[in-house]
């Protein structure tokens, strides 16, 4: 009851800090989410559409990698941007760049492994269709992605879903600095150890209200697709 | 029946015409799980008009129909239409499904994707032709089953194929819609497209069929006129078959 | 496009500026709030912005020996000059000092009320039974406190998991679980006072001279990290070494008690 109060009054009052921590969780997990699906959608959908030696290895890969826990990704990224490591050169260890890297290599396998199952169900669907009609290579392609535009919006926001919720790997890579790197999750995490748990609550409670708005417009979208069969 | 004239009135030059013909299939072979589905399958298929692969279930019927239209390759054997082989002839075929499969996507978007050039009056005269020209603007899987199946048709129609495949098109659609596509597809053929379907449904055979072939283990055991066919059955599978028999 | 020119924008932001240092700290400064007072002072009087990462002192001084830090701000007196001995830190300054305390339960089961030293009391914890929750995390705090219990002659290890209960986390993390537990917690004096979530729990032994907590800072060494930004890293040490600075950390308090104590030579 505390943490809704307090969740109410950050929110009315305009807290600046929240809004800028907010603000920058947006802005991560945001770019981080159009650079995963840059990447992943395509490495689903060409893992659904073609046959080649080694696709289901890849597959599975894909789908044990969904589960790996934030914390190995974040140490794997700051290996490699630490300044004696091999990108160390860039400078982008600390920075919000540095935790959008951490977030796409964190969701790519995420977009990619649920798109490539959307997509192949349905490849085995259409496929004899679009054979029959004369229908290949890009142009079918864009009509798979297209007739599964639906549910693969939910894909994507299932990624969106897990890299805005995510603290342990954007705590090592960002490092949870003031006005720089801090974002809803490594704020939670630092008033949790503050002992401010109705603070900690009420950031929580943002974000939640945060999951709860993006999912309500993902099952308006789906239930939109459903009546009409599209889904 | 009313086959004999029709078979009669067809426009005998554009038939003639019809570079697809004649079928040949020759020692076709195909292997699945072990089992051969279809085992030194030989037909000729050498006259325009409709015909009606008939069998039990299992039989190779539908392999048979999805080696032509080059779904499936098989193991050995081989099959020329005319002059061409199936992977040349491919665009000049089209092939309606059991279980129409239709985009996300309202009723013109359908028909649309398997003709992009084509203009609007061309897609609504497809729709006219068969009755589902005021259900332009719907979701096309909101429409009944025999809508669907329409739908898919006026589809496959629409490239102006000289081979129609149809797999027990009609199979789970209620007898209003099966006479309207049946009419199609007696109109189609009149317009000279080849025509070979298989179908469960003896009625159905009967009305349609200008040749019968019988197929039965991955062979085909009887090719006759439909009249014949019906009449005297010559092979003991068919006579069982027609009776309502099992075959294994 | 729009979300390419935020990229843009993102990547262009990051380009390492010359007037930005990161000090890789220990927890209890940060969360004691001290670097909230002291930075903007800081930036008014030399127009360095500092980016603290706060971590416990052992991962702080491993993130600095891979040069991922300009500055380190510890609390571990040994690991420190071993730092700068390896040839990590340029040099070591004594910045500041407050001191360690231990917490429990305000029923206080094992009568720390009445112990006479920090060995004494520790004992009592270990022989009564009572739970103890340590970092276990490598921390300076973890250090000072496996230090204490040597000099009692006790291995609380043997009691891992019955009585001893090793968090493996940060300090505020480890008063968390303690308090959830009813568990003896040792903790600075900072962090315990802006400590949010105290509970029934209370301060119950403190000012044992052995409980002494002194912080050092050392500027990382340019000759292993060519990277390193060691203007900056000179400019922020001389601020907090000088009479401004010291007088600066002095005058930080939280409920009109200070919370560190400037001893700069």
């Amino acid at each position: 009851m505390d943490a809704l109060t307090e969740a109410f009054r950050l929110i009315i009052t305009l807290d600046p800090d929240l809004f800028e921590i907010l603000g920058l969780s947006i802005r991560v997990s945001l770019i981080a989410l159009a650079i995963a699906t840059v990447i992943g959608l395509p490495l689903g959908t060409y893992l659904a559409i073609n046959k080649f030696p080694g696709r289901r290895v890849l597959i599975t890969l894909l789908n044990a990698l969904m589960g790996m826990p934030p914390v190995v990704v974040g140490l794997m990224v700051y290996l490699m941007l630490s300044r004696s490591g091999p990108l160390g050169g860039l400078g982008l260890l600390y920075t919000p760049t540095a935790m959008i890297i951490a977030q796409v290599v964190l969701i790519t396998p995420i977009i990619a492994a649920l798109s490539n199952q959307v997509i192949e169900n349905l490849y085995q669907e259409y496929r004899d269709t679009f054979y029959s009609l004369g229908i290949t290579g890009s142009k079918a392609v864009i009509a798979y992605l297209v007739d599964a535009r639906y549910s693969l919006t939910t894909c994507i926001l299932a990624g969106f879903g897990r890299a805005i919720a995510e603290v342990g790997a954007v705590i090592i890579v960002g490092g949870n600095i003031d006005h720089l790197t801090r974002v809803m999750t490594t704020a939670i995490a630092l008033e949790t150890s503050k002992g401010n748990l109705t603070l900690a609550l009420g950031l929580g409670t943002v974000l939640l209200t945060l999951a709860i708005l993006v999912n309500g417009a993902v099952t308006a979208v789906r239930e939109f697709a459903k009546r009409r069969q599209y889904a | 029946m009313a086959r004999s004239p029709r078979y009669g009135n067809l426009p005998n030059d554009a038939n003639m015409l019809n570079p697809l013909l004649p079928i040949r299939f020759h020692d076709l072979r195909l292997k699945r799980r072990h089992r051969r589905v279809l085992d030194n399958l030989n037909l000729l298929i050498k006259d325009p008009g409709i015909t009606v692969i008939m069998g039990p279930n299992g039989a190779g019927k539908s392999l048979t129909l999805r080696c032509l239209h080059g779904l499936i390759k098989p193991d050995r054997g081989s099959i020329a239409l005319g002059a061409l082989s199936v992977a040349d002839s491919q665009r000049q075929q089209a092939m309606v499904f059991q279980h129409p499969v239709l985009l996300r996507r309202n009723v013109m978007q359908n028909l649309a994707f398997a003709k992009p050039e084509a203009d609007h009056r061309e897609l609504i005269d497809a729709l006219t032709a068969v009755n589902l020209d005021d259900r332009a603007e719907q979701p096309a899987r909101l429409l009944s089953g025999g809508e669907q199946q329409r739908l898919a048709l006026a589809r496959a129609l629409l490239n102006q194929p000289k081979l129609l495949l149809l797999d027990e098109a009609t199979a789970s659609l209620d007898p209003a819609s099966v006479l309207l596509i049946e009419s199609l597809i007696r109109k189609q053929s009149q317009a000279g497209t080849k025509v070979i379907l298989i179908s469960h449904d003896q009625g159905q055979a009967r009305r349609l069929a200008d040749d019968v072939v019988f197929i039965c283990r991955g062979q085909v055991v009887e090719h006759r006129p439909a009249d014949a066919f019906f009449s005297h059955p010559e092979s003991r599978e068919a006579q069982a078959y027609l009776a309502g028999d099992i075959i294994v | 496009m729009k979300l390419a020119v935020v990229l843009v924008s993102t990547l262009a932001a990051t380009q390492a500026l010359a007037d930005t240092i990161v000090v890789q700290s220990t927890t209890s400064t940060k969360n004691s709030g001290l670097y909230d007072y002291l930075l903007p002072v800081l930036k008014q009087d030399t127009g360095l912005t500092v980016n603290v990462v706060a971590v416990g002192t052992g991962q702080a001084i491993k993130n600095a020996m891979r040069c991922d830090g300009d500055v380190l701000l510890v609390h571990a007196k040994a690991s420190e000059e071993r730092f700068v001995a390896e040839g990590y830190g340029s040099m070591r300054w004594d910045l500041m000092y407050n001191d360690f305390v231990i917490v429990g339960p305000e029923q206080d089961p094992a009568k720390l009320r009445q112990a006479s030293t920090a060995l004494d009391a520790l004992t009592r914890i270990a022989t009564s039974g009572a739970k103890f929750a340590s970092r276990a995390d490598d921390s300076g705090t973890h250090k000072k406190e496996r230090a204490l219990w040597a000099s009692a002659g006790i291995d609380p290890e043997l009691g891992s998991g019955q009585w001893y209960m090793e968090t493996g986390s940060g300090m505020g993390a480890t008063l968390n679980t303690g308090i959830g537990l009813g568990a003896y917690v040792m903790t600075d004096r900072a962090t315990w006072i802006k400590f949010g979530n105290k509970q029934d729990t209370t301060l119950l032994f403190d000012g044992d001279p052995a409980l002494f907590n002194q912080y050092g800072v050392i500027p990382v060494s340019q000759k292993k990290c060519p990277t390193v930004n060691a203007q900056g890293a000179r400019v922020f040490t001389e601020w907090l070494l000088s009479d401004r600075g010291q007088a600066a950390i002095a005058a930080y308090q939280v409920a009109g008690k200070p919370l560190f104590f400037p001893n700069a030579d």
